[in-house]
């Protein structure tokens, strides 16, 4: 059994978790009985190897899958419960995510891309946009509004996602390797703002990552190898 | 509605792609609405004829005449409220490319059984007046840029005059209008008394005979009397409803329905495969999209109709282009085909299914995309990015 990794006043909790993919007539057990807690405002970074089940458990988190066995309590709602549109709904109102190549649509604005989530919002047009031009400026990305992501750097890309995250004001900021993209200058100014949302906007972020120097910035890390979790780094 | 502009952008995507399958569904509906227009110039007068009126023709042909005398006998047949008659002139008016009929009538009584031919008073009266008289659709006066007062010569094709001219030439009284869009205003009307006393041979017998009964749901059995009253003599006898009368001429083109019906179908089905092939990609191509879309909320639901909204703008648009370019081209077509095809138009009717057309065949071929879409697994997508 792996080591539980307690936390007073949990947000996210993950009890007893097991993720079994089944590929033809083979099934690869990705996650095996795995603990966790993160509590409201705390900055986790989750490593390991690859392979190790990280993006995976970040899915089970986001609601984006569901555990074969197990629990994962979001804000104390069973979210491994919920029905699919219930998750969707669920997903919309609760959690942000960055992902590792940004996942902007190439065919819209940065701020469409950013508008994006808050089409699913009962928001009128004037102010669904301010609330863009608000998470635009949090990125720092206000001039940058009205261009396509193939104009934008890829740190620059990255910021809208991030922006497109935040805009709806989720629970929970889900990032997959959200510097895996960019070179350690544009990595730094990602950094910087998620911690700048983790310290003065008290986010809760979970970030999925393979490097040190990323996991630094963290409030706490942990490591994942073979489907289970551990307070220390993968020797 | 506030989806509308990621829809929009999504199609604008592929500018080519989406250019050229547009294009298509264009021509497609442009070929609907000139097919609606042949279809409506062929068969369209079957209903628009009178429930009232029968058609009484020589039994063995329509070229075979009648006696002018059955008109009187006809008359008296129980269920005939009156009887007129018409015969076929088969005129030229300086150009046999220059097509439009001319028949010789009695002008009372077919200004009474024709109410569709909407004719001022003054210009009956004139008509009634004059011997020589013509009265002419509007059509054909504005082709031509006729005006009352004016002499039209015209040639006939079948008869000569007592001095063996076959040059007829007419004083234009009137010019009537239609009281419905379909109503035939190409045709030229001269007095059948000036043409019988005029002409050379077959004089006192006609080419057909029109009769207006007292109770259309009679028609079968006046039809039956008339035939019955008239057999045995040496002009036999046809009689039918005028809409079967006209549904018998397109017929001998073969069954127009089924023709256009046909073409417009094979037509159809070319446009749903390339539609559909079109969407089909446009949806494979964005796997990761739709994954990221779903990531940050969009349900299934709104994903399927995200794709089917796409796919129909794309229909609807195409199809409005090519239907609104019909309705432009066949009236310039009409003018060309005045004679030919007096009743060449496009029905409103027809326009308004062509639309619903389009958005049917927008969710046809948008609704396998759509649930591919919809089976889309998050996590899976997302890895394809």
């Amino acid at each position: 059994m792996s080591e539980d990794i307690a936390n007073p006043g949990p947000l996210v909790r993950v009890e007893g978790v097991g993720k079994v993919f089944h590929r033809g007539s083979e099934d690869i057990h990705v996650l095996t009985d795995l603990n966790l807690q993160v509590p409201t405002g705390e900055f986790l970074a989750l490593m390991g190897p690859s392979g190790s089940g990280k993006t995976t458990l970040l899915n089970l988190i986001g609601g984006l899958d569901r555990p074969t066995t197990g629990s994962v309590s979001i804000a104390g709602e069973r979210i491994d419960q919920f029905p699919d549109r219930r998750l969707a709904a669920w997903r919309a109102r609760h959690v942000g995510f960055v992902f590792q190549l940004y996942n902007l649509m190439p065919v819209l604005t940065a701020e469409r891309n950013v508008e994006l989530p808050l089409l699913l919002t009962h928001l009128s047009r004037a102010d669904r946009q301010k609330h863009v031009e608000t998470a635009l400026a949090v990125v720092g990305l206000s001039h940058r509004a009205k261009h396509y992501p193939r104009t934008l750097s890829g740190g620059e890309q990255q910021r809208v996602g991030i922006a497109r995250g935040i805009v709806t004001d989720p629970t929970l900021l889900l990032c997959d390797e959200p510097t895996g993209d960019l070179d350690r200058k544009a990595g730094d100014e990602i950094l910087n703002l998620l911690q700048l949302l983790n310290r003065e906007h008290n986010k809760t972020i979970v970030m999925v990552t393979h490097d040190p120097h990323a996991s630094a910035r963290a409030s706490r890390t942990v490591y994942l190898n073979k489907g289970q979790l551990t307070n220390e780094p993968v020797k | 509605m506030k989806f509308l502009h990621l829809i929009w952008c999504n199609l604008k995507r592929k500018k080519l792609r989406t250019s050229l399958t547009l294009l298509s569904i264009v021509v497609a509906f442009i070929l609907f609405g000139f097919l609606s227009a042949i279809q409506q110039a062929l068969v369209g007068g079957v209903a628009l004829a009178g429930a009232d009126r029968l058609i009484v023709r020589e039994k063995v042909s329509i070229i075979n005449l009648l006696p002018v005398s059955y008109e009187a006998r006809m008359d008296r047949i129980p269920g005939v409220d009156f009887a007129t008659h018409q015969t076929w002139f088969g005129g030229i008016y300086q150009d046999p490319k220059n097509f439009f009929m001319q028949n010789p009538v009695e002008p009372e009584k077919f200004l009474k059984i024709h109410p569709e031919i909407i004719l001022p008073a003054d210009e009956e009266k004139a008509w009634l007046a004059t011997r020589t008289g013509a009265v002419v659709g509007r059509r054909t006066a504005d082709r031509f840029h006729w005006k009352i007062g004016d002499k039209v010569p015209i040639r006939s094709t079948i008869w000569s005059q007592a001095d063996g001219n076959r040059i007829w030439t007419f004083d234009l009284v009137g010019i009537y209008d239609g009281k419905d869009k379909g109503t035939d205003t190409t045709p030229l009307f001269f007095r059948y008394d000036y043409f019988d006393e005029a002409r050379q041979y077959a004089k006192g017998r006609v080419g057909w005979y029109t009769i207006r009964i007292k109770d259309p749901t009679q028609a079968a059995e006046v039809a039956k009397r008339v035939d019955a009253e008239f057999e045995n003599s040496p002009a036999e006898t046809k009689t039918e409803p005028e809409g079967a009368f006209i549904q018998g001429w397109a017929s001998q083109l073969g069954n127009i329905v089924l023709i256009v019906s046909s073409i417009l179908g094979m037509v159809f089905f070319t446009i749903l495969l390339v539609t559909g092939n079109t969407m089909a990609q446009a949806v494979r191509e964005r796997t990761g999209e739709l994954g990221v879309l779903k990531a940050i909320g969009f349900t299934n639901a709104l994903v399927v109709a995200l794709v089917l909204a796409e796919s129909c703008l794309l229909t609807v648009l195409g199809g409005s282009l090519g239907l609104g370019l019909a309705c432009v081209i066949t009236p310039v077509m009409a003018r060309n085909l005045a004679g030919l095809l007096p009743m060449f138009f496009f029905p409103v009717r027809d326009l308004l299914i062509g639309f619903g057309l389009s958005l049917a065949l927008g969710l046809v071929t948008g609704i396998f995309p759509a649930l591919q879409a919809m089976r889309l697994r998050v996590a899976d997508a997302l890895r394809r990015m």
